[in-house]
């Protein structure tokens, strides 16, 4: 996965949580830096794709592996 | 193009349906609604300072009775509960509001104090039914700092300019 300027770990949190700390995080991010989410939710896959087309910030990547979740997200400008 | 708005009626207040609310209120915000949710008769519950929510089995057939702990076999059992002994046995209410409480802990699914105050620190504002307020003999004092009270009229000064509307 390419290089992130911030990280959160949302592992064992389930929805809406994940969505929440994400908007949370990027609040305080500048337009541009990318955030990286882990997650273990096996929902937080679709919304993470409709919360980027709902909030105009670009999902970059989503990936699956051994039962965990990345994102990564870039804020938009 | 101008932000979308949310406005929901929480007319329920035990455990269980305390949760629709507050999980699309705080989604909504954080997907960047503008959000309303007007609280009245038992939804008022979910404003309380010292919030108490329970849930019952009784007479709510599709609420399955799981134990928390244990064994993941044992885990899975549904506990069939006749009506009778769920209206008969003191603390049958209780017990099942510890049992939802530790299987929503354990699911890392929030609790309704943390859902509640992430919605207040996204904005969602909240209204609260001031005829239940005094149909019920509730003070404003036994209510959260940050309300509005008000009628049906004040929610649809909102809910008439939004494009999803809830009862809940």
């Amino acid at each position: 996965m390419a290089n992130f300027d911030k990280e959160l770990d949302a592992r064992g949190l389930n929805c809406p949580l994940p969505i929440l700390r994400t908007k949370k995080f990027l609040q305080e991010m500048g337009a541009g830096q990318t955030l990286r989410i882990i997650a273990t939710d096996p929902g937080s896959v679709k919304d993470f794709q409709a919360f980027a087309k709902q909030t105009g910030n670009d999902l970059l990547e989503s990936a699956e592996a051994g039962g965990e979740y990345t994102f990564l997200i870039k804020k938009k400008a | 193009m101008a932000d979308k708005k949310l406005g929901i009626i929480a007319s329920k207040g035990t455990l269980d349906w305390a949760y629709p609310p507050f999980i699309l209120a705080s989604t909504a915000a954080a997907l960047g609604y503008e959000v309303q949710v007007f609280f009245t008769f038992y939804g008022l519950a979910l404003l309380k300072k010292n919030l108490d929510l329970k849930v019952s089995p009784l007479g709510n057939p599709a609420m399955p009775m799981k134990m928390p702990f244990g064994p993941k076999w044992f885990q899975g059992i549904n506990w069939n509960m006749p009506n009778a002994l769920m209206a008969n046995v003191p603390g049958f209410e209780s017990l099942a509001t510890v049992l939802m409480k530790q299987t929503v802990k354990n699911n890392g699914v929030a609790s309704i104090a943390e859902l509640r105050d992430l919605c207040r620190e996204a904005d969602v504002k909240m209204i609260a039914c001031q005829m239940t307020v005094e149909l019920f003999g509730f003070n404003h004092s036994d209510f959260i700092d940050g309300l509005e009270f008000g009628g049906a009229a004040t929610f649809f000064e909102f809910a008439g300019e939004t494009d999803v509307c809830l009862f809940i």
